[in-house]
Parts: C-alpha cells; structure tokens; sequence
C-alpha cells in the first residue's frame, strides 16, 4: 500500500522556485497497475524520487507499507528501497561494473547467496534479451541495452512494487511491447507496477488506472484511463 | 556476514583494478607521504645520533694540585657522582696522564727526550665531570666554585670553555626543537596531501554511491569496497617507500659515516627494516583507511 497525503515538493535554487508536484493525494493499493502520464516537466520522476527517498517532500506524508517515508533516517532507507525497484529515466548504471555485476549487484546487497546470483542473473539477462552482453560495461552499451540492463535489475529482487519511469523510451515498438508484455506479467505474478511514460498507445492499449499529471497538479484519475492531454 | 565481507573485499580488489591509473596515481602520493615519514624518522635518528655524539665530547676537567692526595681526590669524586646534575665522572691519575701524554706525543722526539730529563711527572690528576644534560655544566662549575674543597683545585677547565660549552648547548637545544618541529609540520603536511588525493579518487565515484543507495545497497556494503581500497594503497606505498629508500640509504651511508662516524645508517636501517616495514605499513593502512572513510561518508547522504 502506498499512500501520497497532500504532499507537495518544491524545488528552491538562489532566487528560483519551481512547484515540482502541488497538493497531490493518492493510494495505490497492493497487485494495482497503475501508469503516471503527464507533459514533460509535469512532475511524474518527482513522485518516485519522493518514493523512494531521494528528494523530500516540502509538505504532506508518504507511507509504504509500515514505513513512514519522510520520517526513515539514513540507515533505514535501504530497507525501504529494497522493497522497490526501479527502472530509473537515466538508468543509473554502475559504470565501473559490467552488465552481469550490475544486476548481480541488488542480489549481493540483500545478502542472498552466490548460488542465487548465479542461478537468477542470467535468467534476468535471458529475459531482457541481453545474455550476450553480460561483460559489457554501461559504456559499452546502446541506450536501449542500457535500458534493459536496468530492468533486469529492478525485477530480479522479486520487489513488492516495481517502478518504471519512462521505461521504453529508447526501445524500438517491438522491444516496447515485449517490456510492457514483461511488466504485465510480473504484475499477475503480484507485483505492483508504477509506469511513469508518455507513450500514448501504451496507456491506451493497456486500459488500467492511469494518474494525470499537470504541472505537479493531479487533473485526472481514472480506473480504466485514456491518455488525454488538456 | 562472511559473504558479505568477502564481496565486499571483491569489489575493493576490483574497484582498485579497473580504475588502474587513479589507483597507480593514488599510489604514487602517498608513496610521497611514506617517504616524507620515512626520511623523518631517519633524520631523527641522525640527529640524534649526531647531538649525542657532540655531547660526550663535552666535559668539565678539574685538575688537581699536585700535593692533593690521592683518596681525597677519591673522595671529592664520590661526592660529586652523587650530585643530580652529573652523569659520569672520571678519575684520572697523574701516572694515567703521563701515560696518555706520552703515548699522544710518542712522535715527537723532542718532548719524548725532555720528558726523560724530568725527574718528577708534571702532569696533574683530575676528574673529568660529564653532566646529564649540557645545559647543567654552568651549574656544576658554579657548584665547584663554593665548594669547601677548592683550594685543592689547580684549574677548572669550564672557566676557559665555558662560552662554547654554553654555545654548543644551546645549539643542541634549537637542532632538537627545531627538529621536532620540522617533523609535525611536514608529516602533518603528506597527511594532507594524502587525505586530498583520496578524496579526489572518490569524488569520482560519487555517483556510483549515490545509486548504490538509492538501489538499497546498506552503508556498509557500499563503504566496504573504498575502505579496501584505501588499505591496498597504504600497504603497497609502504612496501615500496621502504624498497625504494634501500638503493638510496646504501648510496648515502658512506657520507654520512663522514660526518657521524657513530653511525652507519646501512646497517642500522637493515637491522631494523622489519620494524620500519610495519612502522609505515600502519601509517600508510590507517591514513588510507581513515581518507576513504571520511570521503565516502559525504556521499551516503541520500
Ligand atoms: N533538482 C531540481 N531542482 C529544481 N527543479 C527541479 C529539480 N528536479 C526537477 N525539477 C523541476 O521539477 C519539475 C518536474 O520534474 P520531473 O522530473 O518530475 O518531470 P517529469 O514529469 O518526470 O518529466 P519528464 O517526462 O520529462 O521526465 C520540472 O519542471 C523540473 O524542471
Ligand atoms: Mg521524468
């Protein structure tokens, strides 16, 4: 369960503020599929930053499960993150380690044992067609391989929850539909899925709850919701 | 638990590996820094050396006149063994004297043959007094000056040398105070320059700290790997600082046997190249450690 209480984040450099997200209230319940769509800027990466603690929030309260987001110190956010994995816009791969280590990387944290790494790391690589590219460096790796190298990694900790922000953004159609096949299938398994995109078709295709974003402002949400932008 | 510490020795050796020239340039400053430490510790021993030898050459003679029996002269040496400012004293009869004398000038045949011709031995006994500390010679001449025994004193060497004794002693004073200072100020100096270029290798690995946190890695586990590092560049700078300093201490022995011939820095060094090795190992291990440690700790804060 993950619960946005009137929460607000807003953004202060010198002379300069920027409502990043303004009032928003939401719940999300356990297994739900839901998609963030928004305009560029509207403020769709500023809620999973606040999900998962890497900005705070300027006004309201965040809860995950038992955890009371704003209020974890230091040492206990990695707790809470493991129970979330995300697909980041940026990828944020470890550069200094190849695409096997970085997925290897969130099973060596948790502490779970080489056996593990070695049986699940390939099967993730395998998944996300990557299997060839397992030495490769991020460097060494095209935007989309990059891409998928991230979602390997968010899947492989089995997460309660899976946040994808604009996961497909440079994959070709055939490779979109096979992550979104990927996603959908994780989400029957009992995952919760949060899928931030402006992919229209995607929305449209997929006929689950979709959140509106517009300039930080929550304009629409919808059961079974259709990218309209106003 | 074991697991984790042996990914986390893993990750060290590999993250020192991959990034193989920060690690080499990271190496090569705090070599600098061992070598700086090393040199100090040498120039320590040396000097100290050194001032220890220019003070056993320091004493005061009383010499006695010649009518002075010899148990009383036993006696006033006694007395003055017993004072605090005293290190040694030293009895040297007039037989013991003329010995000496003769054995310096045996050469020289013109004293040899005037020496013959005496009937008596004109050499006087005496006490040679070292002192404790050379700034305490003042106060043992003062004490011989009031001391009821005075009238059996011939001469008191320390009247006549007394402006180089004082010199020589102050000289002593600012070499050993200098010395320390010097020593703080540039040990204090490659612990900077240390300290700076192991942040500035972590610095470029603050992003990758940030997205270990952010994917849930634990301090710990992120921390680990750095301090690894950290210990791999102070023990491979002190095994090096001390191979290198063998080529150059055998070359600069020699001279310095010149200017202190009570030391042989080669052989001194050999004997003690163990305790140096471990010396500078656990220099070199902590400050990497410590480096690392408060360079990573700015970047967990996410
Ligand atoms: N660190 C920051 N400092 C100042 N402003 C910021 C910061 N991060 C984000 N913003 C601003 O907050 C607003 C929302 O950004 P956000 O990244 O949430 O947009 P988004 O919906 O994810 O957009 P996109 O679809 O382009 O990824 C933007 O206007 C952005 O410029
Ligand atoms: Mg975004």
């Amino acid at each position: 369960m993950i619960i946005f209480q009137n929460v607000s984040k807003i953004y202060q450099n010198n002379s300069h503020t920027m409502v990043a997200l303004d009032d928003a209230s939401f719940t999300i319940n356990p297994k739900e599929f839901v998609s963030l769509v928004g305009k560029s800027g509207a403020g769709k990466s500023t809620i999973i930053k606040l999900l998962i603690g890497e900005e705070k929030p300027s006004k309201g309260r965040i809860v995950f499960g038992s955890y009371d987001v704003n209020k974890l110190k230091l040492k206990e956010l990695p707790f809470l993150r493991r129970h979330i994995g995300v697909i980041f816009q940026d990828f944020r791969l470890l550069s200094n380690k190849n695409a096997y280590e970085n997925v290897a990387f969130a099973l060596e944290m948790a502490g779970r044992p080489q056996s593990d790494i070695e049986e699940f790391v390939p099967q993730a690589l395998e998944l996300v067609g990557l299997k060839n590219k397992a030495t490769n460096f991020p460097r060494e790796l095209s935007g989309g391989e990059k891409q998928r190298v991230a979602i390997a990694r968010a899947m492989i900790n089995h997460p309660d929850v899976i946040v994808a922000d604009e996961p497909t953004g440079n994959l070709d159609p055939a490779n979109t539909w096979e992550i979104i096949r990927l996603l959908l299938e994780i989400n029957k398994l009992g995952t919760t899925i949060i899928l931030a995109t402006h992919n229209k078709d995607i929305i449209n295709q997929l006929g689950s709850r979709v959140i509106s974003l517009d300039n930080g402002k929550i304009i629409r949400d919808e059961e079974k919701g259709k990218y309209i932008l106003t | 638990m074991f697991t984790a510490l042996s990914r986390i020795i893993r990750y060290g050796l590999l993250g020192f590996w991959r990034n193989g020239w920060l690690s080499t340039a990271t190496i090569s400053i705090i070599l600098i820094a061992l070598f700086v430490f090393e040199s100090l510790i040498i120039f320590q021993i040396l000097t100290q050396t050194a001032l220890d030898a220019i003070q056993n050459k320091i004493d005061i003679s009383v010499y006695f006149k010649s009518d002075a029996p010899e148990d009383e002269i036993l006696k006033i040496k006694q007395v003055l063994s017993g004072l605090e400012e005293v290190k040694s004293v030293e009895y040297v009869s007039k037989d013991q004297a003329l010995e000496a004398f003769q054995s310096r000038h045996k050469d020289d045949e013109a004293i040899t043959e005037s020496l013959k011709e005496l009937e008596e031995n004109p050499l006087l006994a005496s006490l040679d007094i070292k002192a404790q500390d050379p700034k305490k010679y003042a106060a043992i001449a003062e004490y011989l000056d009031k001391s009821s025994f005075k009238d059996r004193f011939q001469k008191v060497s320390y009247t006549q040398n007394a402006v180089v004794i004082e010199r020589l002693s102050k000289v002593i004073d600012t070499a050993e105070k200098g010395g320390v200072t010097l020593i703080v100020v540039l040990a204090l100096l490659a612990v900077l320059v240390t300290f700076n270029t192991i942040r500035l290798a972590i610095y470029s690995s603050r992003e990758e700290i940030g997205i270990m946190r952010l994917v849930g890695a634990s301090n710990t586990f992120i921390r680990g790997p750095y301090l690894v590092e950290g210990i791999i560049y102070g023990a491979i700078g002190a095994f090096l600082s001390v191979l290198f300093a063998l080529p150059i201490i055998y070359i600069t022995s020699p001279y310095i046997k010149i200017f202190i011939p009570e030391m042989n820095l080669w052989s001194y060094f050999l004997n003690r190249i163990f305790f140096i090795f471990l010396y500078q190992l656990l220099f070199g291990v902590t400050l990497g450690i410590i480096s690392s440690a408060i360079a990573v700790r700015k970047y967990l804060k996410i």
